[in-house]
């Protein structure tokens, strides 16, 4: 339950650390996260959040009602990107208005990154559940098919939730406990171990990892 | 490319690396960490082969050990690779020199000195 960041996936590439050893890394961008809406539990919204906004947009694109929330709460710009994080107590909430950036990460943290996976279309068994498949030779002719989906009489259905070809990827995925290798002020960049979901330029929201504890200077 | 990740792959780049092609004999200083020591170890051998750009980019080192061909690959920038020498420049005719690895004894090491190349052509010139 802290605050976190949005950010733009730019690419990877690689780290070698002080030991020499070699880390892969995804760099995404976050410079611009500003704090809009601030809610607290004493007043009327009953709990304790912030709405985060990223990336800029053109006045021309907002209707006047998000403009207007956009003004009220001290924006700088319209953002393209609004997202909501809980948080613990209402005196940890941080001023409207105020700018987050990869400060809010030292290195070393461990973080969970949240985005929208790559799109693989329609896709088989074998792709989509990572079924065996069959023989390939000697006169079979299953190769990458399902197979049987059921029983006969008894139960005389196909169970829900029976593992079968369909549309893959794009659905919301969270990779948990990715370390912070370097926090960037000056390019507004946060480098994270590893890979994240989505293609460069989608939008993924970093937030602190929800099963590790975070380092003790934070 | 974005620009940043321009930038960051920039910074570990080490400018020190000494200009090698396939070919040529050299030693490669590495560090080898042992508990809280470190200290360096030398591979020396032929180069037989140079892959990938920028950060990524690599060499493949093969030197006969005890009779035995032993083949270790660097990446260029890794700070592991403590130093480069360049012991002799061989001329050859493949960018991969992965015919050496069905050679025995003798010749299994042998390149032709690019130096003496060059003496040769001037003598018959």
């Amino acid at each position: 339950m802290s605050l976190g960041l949005i950010g733009k996936k730019l690419g990877m590439t690689q780290i070698y650390k002080a030991d020499g050893s070699a880390v892969a890394v995804t760099v995404i961008s976050v410079a611009g996260n500003q704090v809009l809406q601030v809610k607290k539990s004493a007043e009327k919204d009953g709990y304790s959040a912030v709405q985060v906004g990223f990336d800029d947009q053109k006045e021309k694109r907002m209707n006047k009602a998000q403009l207007g929330h956009f003004k009220k709460w001290g924006a700088e710009a319209p953002k393209r990107k609004i997202v909501e994080f809980r948080v613990a107590g209402d005196d940890q909430l941080p001023q409207a208005g105020a700018k987050l950036g990869p400060e809010a990460f030292v290195a070393g943290a461990p973080v969970d990154v949240i985005g929208v996976t790559k799109g693989k279309g329609f896709q088989g068994v074998v792709k989509r559940h990572n079924f065996a498949g069959q023989p390939a030779a000697h006169g079979h002719m299953m190769h990458r098919r399902t197979g049987s989906i059921g029983c006969r009489l008894t139960p005389g259905l196909v169970w829900k939730n029976q593992k079968m070809p369909g549309h893959m990827g794009v659905v919301r995925r969270t990779v948990q406990n990715l370390e912070i290798v370097q926090s960037r002020p000056e390019e507004g960049v946060l480098l994270v171990s590893g890979s994240v979901p989505g293609n460069k330029g989608t939008y993924v929201i970093i937030r602190a990892a929800k099963k590790k504890a975070q380092p003790e200077n934070k | 490319m974005s620009s940043v990740i321009t930038k960051i792959e920039s910074e570990q780049l080490k400018s020190d690396r000494p200009d090698f092609r396939v070919g040529d004999s050299i030693k490669v200083h590495t560090r080898v960490i042992e508990g809280d020591k470190e200290r360096i170890q030398l591979f020396a051998g032929i180069v037989i082969a140079r892959k990938g750009s920028g950060l990524n980019q690599a060499f493949t080192v093969r030197k006969i050990s005890y009779g035995e061909g032993v083949e270790r690959v660097f990446p260029l920038h890794s700070p592991r690779v403590a130093k480069i020498e360049v012991v002799k420049h061989g001329k050859v005719r493949r960018n991969r020199l992965h015919y050496l690895r069905g050679r025995l004894g003798k010749e299994a090491m042998s390149v032709k000195d690019l130096s003496q190349q060059g003496e040769a052509a001037a003598a018959s010139a």
